[in-house]
């Protein structure tokens, strides 16, 4: 069983469909016409060049190529992850932290699941690492995120509780730790509501994939249940090292609250 | 002993002075003088170039929440992190005895955080920062949002504290208070361009 191919036709016939949203904007006023035809392209242009670099890659037998890719998909993970803090880091830790974060969650965790759980041949198959790669950094960047946008934002929240315990004599952990909580809490919660959810309301996009393609609905389901459950562990870890390596920017060796380690908001 | 030179505050000239145990040294000066921030870079809760000795020992000899265990900052407004009373204290047969002695029953210590007035906490809060029995105890205005009776109790509970051995800096607006209290004083002149006259103990 394979899938069926698209001709140039469905997908021109699919385009069709962009004239909902143009007669909508046209009709209310929203003014959107411009941005519905740049968002439609741009979808288009970096699907179809991520497929034609994927088509490369795969053709590659050099595990050097896979490498080059995965690591430029770390670095733009990073870069998207900076991108949604409110408050970031100053200087190079704006990126260090989140950066190392993902590639060591992203590479562990897809170690784990391509060369212990599923083991194609040879173990770093790239039609097989950089799914799963990209699985896994999408996840482990919405937990990351908001373990430090939690710890950020409490840390100047609460400046004067962490101080009071800081004065009592209290070690940097044990004066973040009520917040350490409540990030590592706010960071696993969104996995937790999607694994709970899982095939109630929406297929997950892995199984709907592979069942288009003609893989039995079992299969399917036991492969979405795989990465499910890498994905959980990496956001997990991802969060875990996000919040100790945080509180660790947060403070400086004497243990005390340094929050001229924060850029300034912006506006 | 609480000896300190050449601490390097920002926004104050470089201070050095010294404090004896059983001894109170009061800072005065106006409002934005940078009295906290010498209280706060005493405690190393701010970095501060200088060296700070206590009883020999300088304050970068041991971690910093070691040395804020021995050298106390306690804030004029203290901050709570939890939600009842009882969560901010160590359990110690102590306790009871420090919030009598600040007309504080018991009781309080089940009470909401939230419900309690400005001069009860802060109250709790000079009892929270002698608990545990620190060597120096830099007190921010320890008694400006209390009534006189309680002022006078906490007065009270502050000298027994100097008899106890304890080394004292005192920030208040009370000159009073100071009176009653102080064996020095330290006067942080309004303009940090300015030198101040630093006063020795």
């Amino acid at each position: 069983m394979s899938a069926i191919d698209l001709s140039a036709l469905d997908l021109a016939l699919a385009a069709l469909l962009l004239l909902i949203n143009g007669a909508i904007s046209l009709t209310f006023g929203l003014r959107l016409e411009p941005r519905v035809a740049l968002a439609a392209v741009r979808m288009t242009v970096q699907l179809a060049a991520i497929a034609f670099i994927l088509k490369f890659v795969f053709a590659q037998t050099s595990p050097l190529w896979t490498l080059v890719v995965a690591l430029a998909m770390v670095l733009v993970a990073g870069y998207e992850l900076m991108r949604r803090q409110g408050r970031r880091f100053s200087g190079w830790w704006a990126y260090g932290l989140g950066n190392a974060t993902l590639l060591l969650v992203g590479g562990l965790a897809t170690l784990y699941a391509a060369a212990g759980l599923i083991g194609p041949q040879p173990w770093y198959a790239p039609r097989y690492v950089l799914p799963i790669l990209a699985m896994v950094l999408a996840a482990t960047l919405t937990s990351v995120s908001l373990a430090l946008q939690t710890l950020t934002e409490g840390a100047e929240q609460e400046r004067e509780a962490i101080e009071a315990r800081i004065a009592l004599g209290a070690t940097r952990f044990g004066a973040f730790s009520p917040l350490v909580r409540r990030a590592l809490g706010a960071a696993i919660t969104p996995l937790l509501n999607t694994m709970s959810l899982a095939g109630m309301v929406t297929l997950p996009g892995l199984m709907t994939g592979q069942i288009l393609a003609g893989a039995d609905p079992v299969e399917a389901a036991k492969y979405q249940i795989v990465i499910m459950l890498v994905l959980s562990g990496a956001s997990g870890l991802g969060a875990l090292i996000a919040a100790f390596g945080g509180v660790l920017l947060l403070t400086d060796s004497r243990h005390r609250l340094r929050l001229d380690c924060l850029a300034p908001a912006r506006a | 002993m609480l000896r300190i030179d050449y601490l390097q505050v920002p926004g104050l000239p470089a201070l050095s002075f010294e404090v004896a145990a059983h001894e109170c040294l009061a800072v005065e000066g106006p409002s934005g003088s940078g009295k906290t921030r010498l209280l706060r870079a005493i405690a190393d809760l701010d970095p501060a170039p200088g060296y700070i000795h206590l009883e020999g020992l300088e304050r970068g000899e041991v971690p910093g929440p070691e040395w804020r265990r021995r050298v106390r900052y306690a804030s004029a407004e203290p901050a709570w992190w939890s939600a009842i009373v009882r969560e901010h204290f160590a359990a110690t047969a102590k306790l009871d005895r420090l919030l009598s002695a600040l007309a504080l029953p018991p009781a309080i210590l089940d009470r909401p955080v939230a419900e309690l007035s400005t001069g009860e906490r802060q109250r709790l809060g000079l009892v929270r920062a002698i608990a545990d029995e620190p060597r120096v105890l830099l007190l921010d205005e320890p008694t400006s949002a209390l009534d006189a009776q309680s002022a006078a109790l906490a007065e009270e509970l502050i000298k027994f504290q100097m008899l106890a051995g304890r080394t004292l800096i005192l920030v208040s607006h009370d000159p009073a208070q100071i009176g009653r209290l102080a064996h020095a004083r330290l006067l942080l002149a309004d303009s940090p361009a300015r030198k101040p006259e630093s006063a020795a103990a």
